[in-house]
């Protein structure tokens, strides 16, 4: 009996110093959470049930009527959220395949597979702003490279790109893809871990490159493509800087280019509605909660983690 | 025929067939190879035109620009365009504003990322994996959603207009690093810190004496990653400095394209001066850039 409790005494001791250093070694980002998140998010909940503007600091309290006014009856804000999701069912599906395509044309250990990756890889490099001025350029209608070139090797007069309410938003989209090497240096890394015995195995059942691709490949790197999944939604939909620059802030032509995160800035910093802007922050918030919970949701259906163990 | 016979009579055909076999994998495996260099050539010529023509547009004399058909190669090579361009802007001291505050937030990265991942790595504490759960969590927190009550507070207490918004969140740690730092440090052997631990040395000791110099990988790759996203950094910068005197490069440049926005050969030399930096950064560190997104990208959440 003695021996149990002086046991359970060591080992409430231990338990007590983890405690002691696990909380000190924490405590900054403790700090942090509760400093740099967990009030805020409270505070901006708090905000968006208020009139409350940074010029009168009296917050008035006006229940759901932020919440109502933006979702029906302002047109401006159901624009900007369509814009937001237009990019976003775009770009992420687009961004997942090619990426997806270009890492398994890499993965060949084809020559020159490092000049390759290095080529698709400098954009990613460029500044926001730097490549927001410069796509601008390069889309000219009249001056700009694509059209050039579109004229001079196939005749097409090419559409006027940005300047186009009808084309300025696939534009924006090609101009993501244009950063895609990021997302190939990911599958890159997870293709070269697929096992070598999985595809010999898949030979010997007689399968050919296509069915090796679908049914040994692909699975393989499905957790990764569920990671850029789920940071290609939250990125997305919080799509600013590049459409801030090219457009001066204003989403133009005719706010075919205003995104969400455009609309929220305005509210808040231009016109100081910081309650209705905290509004649209939580809208924003339950949306990406609403598709991230989907995904993983479905996750179990199509993510496989066999691999995990060959590693 | 006898058994013997028989397999005698088989096996040069076996091996001939396996022979076939060799010969049609590896002349698939070329096939394969050529179609891959049929599609990335056009496509790397794809990705590589708009730097063509950023670095083109921006060695172009004026009369130039404006041309049909367009001049691939400017003739003369404008270099002047870019000491122009960057005395139109205090460019110098937006470097220098960049630098500081890039500085000062790599500081508080680095002063406060690991031991939090040291924590959640090696300590194992009651509430630990809550706090960890937490912390993945919080990255899918959209910014703007902490965005309008920090500026409140900062605005309150008059840090509006300086660097101190910008500088003193990074000293509270970030999800990312932790996250990042916390996988890394999952792959340094338990049984070195736990014959440490036997040895009597303190939690202090086993962090900054042994975890810490095994780590300088990840520490390189978390100063390299704040570096760049300082430098790139444009909603923060646009929020909290009100004055051009402290504007930082990703700015000052847009501030410029708002003032100047059809002197491309200007703009193109000073997107290059923005850009340049960092390209140069990254054939120096090529394997700590890819290793870093690899850490954080590949292992999952």
């Amino acid at each position: 009996m003695r021996m149990f409790s002086l046991e359970t005494l060591r080992v409430s001791r231990i338990a007590r110093r983890n405690l002691f250093y696990g909380v000190l070694f924490a405590s900054p980002w403790l700090l942090g959470i509760i400093l740099f998140i967990a009030y805020p998010v409270v505070a901006s909940l708090y905000y968006s049930f208020t009139e409350y503007s940074v010029l009168n600091p009296v917050k008035k309290f006006v229940g759901l009527s932020n919440y109502t006014n933006l979702i029906f009856k302002d047109d401006v804000f159901r624009r900007s959220l369509y814009n937001s999701v237009y990019y976003a069912v775009f770009s992420i599906p687009l961004g997942i395949i090619v990426g997806v395509g270009i890492a398994m044309m890499l993965n060949m250990k084809i020559k020159g597979q490092a000049v390759y990756r290095t080529i698709y890889f400098l954009p990613v490099l460029i500044p926001d702003v730097a490549m927001a001025i410069l796509w601008i350029w390069v889309f000219n209608s009249q001056y700009g490279i694509v059209n050039t070139l579109l004229w001079q090797l196939f005749h097409i007069q090419g559409p006027g790109w940005l300047a186009s309410p009808k084309w300025s938003k696939p534009t924006v989209i090609l101009m993501s893809l244009w950063t895609v090497g990021q997302a190939v240096v990911t599958y890159l890394a997870s293709l070269q871990d697929v096992p070598q015995s999985l595809y010999d195995a898949a030979e010997v059942d007689g399968a050919n490159a296509l069915q090796k691709t679908w049914h040994v490949t692909i699975p393989m790197i499905t957790p990764v493509i569920f990671f850029n999944l789920i940071m290609g939604i939250i990125g997305s939909l919080q799509y600013f800087t590049i459409a801030y620059v090219i457009t001066g802030g204003d989403g133009r032509p005719g706010q075919s280019l205003f995104f969400y995160a455009m609309y929220l800035y305005r509210n808040a910093f231009a016109f100081f509605k910081m309650g209705v802007a905290s509004a649209q922050a939580w809208i924003l918030f339950i949306v990406v909660l609403i598709a991230t919970l989907v995904v993983f949701r479905t996750s179990a259906r199509w993510v496989y983690y066999g691999g995990e163990e060959a590693r | 025929m006898t058994e013997q016979a028989v397999q005698q009579a088989v096996v040069p055909s076996r091996r001939q067939a396996s022979a076939v076999v060799r010969f049609w994998r590896r002349y698939q495996s070329v096939i394969r190879e050529v179609f891959s260099h049929l599609v990335l050539v056009p496509l790397a010529i794809i990705f590589m035109i708009p730097f063509f023509w950023m670095v083109s547009t921006s060695l172009k004399p004026d009369t130039q620009i404006f041309l049909w058909p367009p001049v691939w190669i400017p003739k003369p090579f404008m270099w002047s365009n870019y000491p122009e361009a960057l005395s139109f802007i205090p460019f110098w001291a937006y470097v220098k504003n960049t630098l500081v505050i890039a500085f000062f937030a790599i500081v508080g990265a680095l002063f406060s990322c690991p031991p939090v991942a040291y924590s959640f790595s090696r300590i194992p504490w009651a509430g630990r994996d809550t706090l960890f759960m937490m912390t993945i969590a919080t990255m899918m927190l959209p910014y703007q959603v902490t965005m309008i009550p920090l500026f409140i507070i900062f605005s309150r207490v008059g840090w509006v207009g300086t660097y101190l918004p910008l500088i003193v969140p990074h000293f509270f740690g970030g999800a990312f690093y932790i996250f990042l730092l916390r996988q890394f440090f999952m792959t340094i052997p338990a049984e070195l810190t736990d014959a440490a631990r036997i040895d009597g040395a303190s939690e202090l000791r086993i962090y900054s004496q042994l975890i810490l110099p095994l780590s300088k990988p990840a520490l390189a790759t978390i100063t390299l990653f704040e570096f760049l996203a300082r430098w790139r950094d444009f909603l923060g910068p646009l929020i909290y400095l009100n004055t051009p005197e402290k504007y930082t490069i990703s700015l000052g440049l847009q501030m410029y394209r708002m003032e100047h926005s059809t002197e491309w050969a200007l703009l193109m030399a000073a997107s290059i001066v923005l850009t340049a930096p960092v390209i140069i950064l990254y054939f120096f560190v090529q394997r700590t850039f890819i290793q870093g997104i690899t850490l954080t990208g590949l292992k999952g959440v």
